[in-house]
């Protein structure tokens, strides 16, 4: 299982995407300029500020080289996560549906917040798990979030479509929207179920040393996709990732 | 050389220089200077360059200790972190261009200290920042619309501006209250622009930034101060000097483009006091011409540079993969100055000459003058020394990383700095006379018969202070200089990166781990904590003890977070060092702080120093700002794993104070709010007991036997019982025991609740643990972790809600 991490001119999480992603399989990092996706299973589009978010964060990126692959790649199938400006990204190349707007405090804003996965049954959320789950757990994630254009929106006969379709697939936990997104989403995933956008950042979240770990099982789920539904060969701290 | 009119005198003084360092100039060029000459000669003999009235006293700073690999005079400074690692590190002001316009000045002070770090080939990995305003009058209504303000300026409100408030009569006192008004809407503004301008560059660049002080005072009113201190890390064996060597070698500039912002930033802007009124007789004069074309107008805007994090961010990435490559012989970022600066300064420290064709520039506007060109402090532009046969691959790097890059000169034997145009010589100057023959001048310290500073008028909403403990408890944690600084730090990125242990809040000190975390991790992970202080109205109060106790809180801080010091970084504010009580000031400043970092083991390796920090009489608060020596301190710690935490734990544990608690109210924060004079002078602190305690703490964070620590500072030892529980999410139940023989009881009690003093902690854990510290310093157990309120013997009795919404009173400054 490879990932490939983007890389353009101002991605500033690549990095940590990368070492995340090889938390749990191979990774390496793929140059804006080249088409060539090496090869990859999987690609991460990472946060930061690609391009300088000149014209609107993501809209100069999408054009890219590297992007053109990304595209093709993702209307094969293949398993595309995107977070923060990654989710920018994917928005504006129209993988994913809505778009993401500046918050309603008008600021950048850092915090940690809690998340429920309001679908596991994703190729992104499969292996978020719920110690000693009972009927009706929710999965919940504590994850950062950090950005300035996060708020999530889209029309109404499009958010009927994604509650229909399971597209929806994480949300704020109550109290924790800082954005303003519309009905508290987070994350979402496109029709057929192989991209997936997101504003907070799981690659923040995936060593108990830097507060949580619960980001762990974003990649994890990718893996298990991947290779099939069998987890196991991941080690068992890594499935169970998520806390209630 | 051409023959255009040479530039008089009168030019000179107008661009900073006195008659006599301009007969000097004559004297040892043997000839008049010209235009573009005189402009280099102006910048590089400015304050901000040349440290004229401080460079004496610098010399007397400890820059010297086993941990030490890069000393000041460097870019940056850096200190051994083992395993072939460096962490190189520096505090910068750019406090003058965030007065004129906070946005971009506070962005370009993160800007450049990020430069002056991974030009020594460290790639940054963390921004703390040192801000200073004036009261921001929170809990009123706001925004102060109602405030107009008065044009004239009538002999009643000159008095208002010099008597205490209580003195006044009920009319005078409201006009006082209106004053105060209107200086909070400016504090903040500048408060709310300068977080946005560090936030915007520090985000955008993937940089995180992990900590900081703010501090709401006064004299900072017309003299904000942002100071930003940034941190890298580096392979000690790949650092890079900005020595300029190899006689043939090329000289290439890249990066941004160079334009006409910042031009005479280093003299006409930050090396003299700042009035920021519209005058029409402010023309900075390096303009020349009236065309508005130039650096022109009514105003000092034109002399803030405008940053572009995203040019930084590539330009980062460029310089690192350059050095990485081995294809660069010397690098130098271009701050303060431009190209004036750093071409001679590499020229300096190589003891060569460098040629310079300003036609080879790649600039904004055409129409540029040399001169303009040369001083230009254009943001995000590297200059660098390249052996000719490698000139094309680092071109081809900067086009990789789509930076611009020109090869602009040429490294020579003459020992001169060569300015041409089209090569036609415009500026011929030996090397040795820019850099290094400016006049130093002695200070003439003269300690004041009293303090020149008023005795600070509380913020409108705390005025008549309580005096039962549980309500002043809860009006300090309200007050600007105590409330959470988490609305300001919410607004930064402090976890990119991979490294942060510890984020703002969680402990005393940020600590990062050396490597980022990828799960590899087998055994301890060494890490680095990082912490930068300065309590400028103690400093005021005495400027001796004041700033060893501002280097003694930093240690206390990385000791609360189990790291030792290896090294400090200052930034010294002050007002104007001609004035003899501001030389005094400065003079026992540098002595406390060289004594404190003797004794902490804690050499400077770097810093930067910003006088003129004052304002004309003829503004309101005008005068110079509290002294405000900033230290910035880096420790290492074995392992982050048993990094400190500064918030209770575990329900059950005991409470202990540690270390010489000797609280005192002078100078306070109460002090503060109750509107008392500054006095005269601190008691003393014992060094020796300090360090011991800080020793007895981190030691004791290190092998994992304390749940807590967390140093006593502004408020005292009630406030950080508060900031424990609120940290912690849990409650304390605290006992002081009687005292006998109390002279004034009542003041003595408010003394042990809410005095200051340095090197005492609030530590919490399994009493046998806390009881072991006695052996190595003092000890008192005064409770235990319980509960959910906070309950102080009879007097105070606080939910950890109640507690959370006084700490929560910056909020509505972000609202």
């Amino acid at each position: 299982m490879k990932f490939g991490v983007l890389r353009f001119p101002g991605s500033c999480d690549e990095v940590d995407a990368l070492y995340a992603a090889r938390r749990v399989g191979d990774a390496e990092l793929l140059w804006h300029g080249d088409r060539d996706l090496r090869g990859a299973d999987a690609i991460v589009v990472p946060g930061g500020f690609s391009y300088g978010d000149y014209l609107r964060a993501g809209a100069i990126a999408r054009f890219s080289p590297v992007m053109e692959s990304v595209i093709a790649f993702a209307r094969e199938g293949g398993l595309v996560l995107g977070i923060c400006n990654g989710f920018q990204v994917l928005c504006e190349a129209q993988l994913l549906p809505g778009a993401l707007l500046p918050n309603t405090n008008l600021r950048f804003t850092f915090r940690q917040v809690d998340l429920e996965v309001v679908e596991r049954d994703t190729a992104f959320t499969c292996a978020c798990l719920v110690e000693g789950e009972q009927a009706g757990d929710v999965a919940r994630l504590s994850i950062p979030a950090k950005h300035s254009w996060g708020r999530y929106y889209a029309d109404d006969a499009t958010l009927a479509a994604m509650r229909e379709n399971g597209q929806i697939v994480l949300r704020y936990a109550p109290g924790q929207n800082f954005n303003g997104s519309i009905e508290d989403i987070a994350g979402v995933r496109n029709e057929r179920g192989n991209v997936f956008g997101l504003m907070p950042h799981p690659e923040h979240a995936v060593d108990e040393l830097t507060g949580s770990a619960d980001g762990l099982c974003i990649f994890a789920s990718m893996r298990m996709a991947a290779e099939g539904a069998d987890a196991s060969g991941l080690p068992p701290r890594i499935a169970g990732g998520a806390r209630v | 050389m051409s023959s255009v009119t040479l530039p008089s005198l009168q030019d000179a003084l107008e661009l900073g220089l006195t008659e006599s360092e301009y007969d000097l100039i004559c004297e040892k060029q043997g000839r008049a200077p010209n235009q573009v000459e005189l402009a280099m000669y102006s910048l590089l003999w400015s304050e901000h360059c040349a440290y004229k009235h401080s460079k004496k006293l610098l010399r007397t700073l400890p820059t010297e200790g086993k941990h030490v690999v890069m000393g000041p005079g460097e870019n940056a400074g850096a200190v051994d972190l083992g395993d072939g690692l460096v962490c190189a590190f520096k505090v910068e002001s750019h406090n003058h261009p965030s007065a004129v316009e906070p946005f971009q000045g506070a962005a370009t002070g993160v800007g450049g200290i990020l430069r002056d770090i991974f030009a020594i080939g460290a790639r940054p990995i963390a921004v703390l920042d040192s801000l200073r305003f004036g009261e921001p009058e929170i809990g009123l209504p706001y925004p102060f619309n109602e405030v107009e303000e008065d044009k004239g300026r009538s002999g009643r409100e000159k008095e208002i501006n010099t008597q205490h408030p209580q003195e006044l009569g009920e009319t005078a006192a409201k006009l006082a209250d209106k004053r105060s008004k209107l200086a909070a809407n400016r504090s903040r503004y500048l408060l709310d622009r300068a977080i946005a301008g560090i936030a915007h560059y520090g985000n955008s660049i993937g940089v995180p930034t992990i900590g900081g002080e703010v501090y709401f005072e006064a004299p900072y009113e017309q003299n904000c101060l942002v100071n930003a201190m940034a941190l890298g890390i580096g392979e000690r064996d790949k650092l890079v000097t900005s020595a300029a060597v190899g006689i043939g070698n090329t000289v290439v500039l890249f990066g941004a483009s160079t334009g006409r912002d910042g031009i005479g930033g280093a003299s006409v802007l930050a090396s003299a006091e700042l009035d920021i009124s519209p005058s029409p007789n402010q023309n900075p004069p390096l303009g020349g011409d009236s065309s508005g074309k130039g650096p022109n107008g009514h105003n000092r805007r034109s002399t803030v540079q405008v940053g572009d994090p995203f040019e930084e961010k590539k330009l980062m990435e460029c310089s690192l993969e350059l050095l990485q490559r081995g294809l660069i012989v010397s690098l130098q970022d271009l701050g303060a100055a431009g190209l004036t600066s750093s071409a001679s300064e590499m020229a300096s420290k190589g003891e060569v000459g460098i040629d310079i064709d300003v036609s080879k520039v790649p600039l904004r506007e055409a129409d540029m003058k040399p001169f303009e060109i040369m001083v230009s402090e254009s943001q995000e532009r590297m200059l660098c020394v390249v052996e000719p046969a490698n000139v094309a691959q680092v071109l081809a790097l900067c086009e990789k990383w789509e930076v611009g890059g020109a090869a602009i000169g040429a490294v020579t034997d003459n020992g001169c700095m060569r300015v041409f145009d089209r090569g036609e010589l415009v500026g011929d100057m030996p090397v040795r006379v820019l850099v290094d023959d400016c006049p130093l001048y002695d200070l003439e310290p003269i300690k004041p018969a009293s303090t020149p500073y008023r005795p600070a008028r509380p913020p409108q909403a705390l005025r008549s202070p309580p005096t039962q403990p549980r309500e002043l408890m809860l009006a300090l944690l309200r007050s600007p200089n105590i409330a959470s600084r988490r609305p300001l730090f919410e607004q930064y990125d402090s976890v990119v990166q991979s490294r942060t242990v510890r984020r703002p809040e969680q402990a005393d000190a940020a600590v990062l781990a050396i490597r980022p975390l990828d799960g590899s991790e087998r055994g301890p992970i060494p890490g680095i904590a990082v912490s930068i202080d300065c309590n400028g109205r103690r400093v005021a109060a005495d400027p001796y003890t004041g700033t060893v106790a501002a280097a003694l809180e930093c240690a206390s801080n990385l000791a609360c977070a189990g790291a030792e010091p290896l090294g400090t970084t200052n930034n010294l504010n002050f007002g104007n060092p001609e004035k003899p009580h501001i030389a005094w000031q400065l003079t026992e400043s540098v002595r406390g702080l060289g004594d404190a970092c003797r004794a902490l083991e804690a050499p400077i390796v770097g810093g930067n120093v910003s006088l003129y920090n004052e304002s004309p009489p003829t503004r309101a608060n005008a005068g110079p700002i509290y002294p405000t020596p900033v230290v910035g301190m880096v420790g290492r710690l074995p392992d982050v794993r048993r990094a400190g935490r500064s918030g209770f734990a575990r329900a059950g544990d005991a409470i202990a104070i540690v270390g010489p608690f000797v609280p005192c109210l002078a100078a306070s924060e109460l002090a503060k709010l109750r509107g008392e004079s500054l006095p005269d002078g601190l008691p003393a602190i014992d060094l020796d007991a300090v360090v011991a305690a800080q020793a007895a703490v981190r030691d004791a964070v290190r092998d994992g036997t304390l749940s807590s620590a967390h140093d006593i500072t502004e408020g005292g030892v009630v406030i950080a019982l508060a900031e424990c529980c609120l940290a912690g999410g849990l409650g304390a139940q605290v006992d002081f025991p009687a005292e006998e023989e109390r002279r004034d009881p009542k003041r003595d009690d408010l003394e042990r609740l809410f005095g200051e003093c340095s090197g005492a902690f609030v530590v919490s854990g399994e009493q046998a643990a806390l009881c072991a510290l006695a052996e190595r310093t003092s000890i008192e157990l005064v409770g235990t972790v319980e509960g959910s309120s906070l309950v102080v013997g009879s007097q105070i009795d606080v939910s950890l809600s109640d507690l959370g919404r006084a700490h929560s009173a910056l909020a509505e400054l972000f609202a």
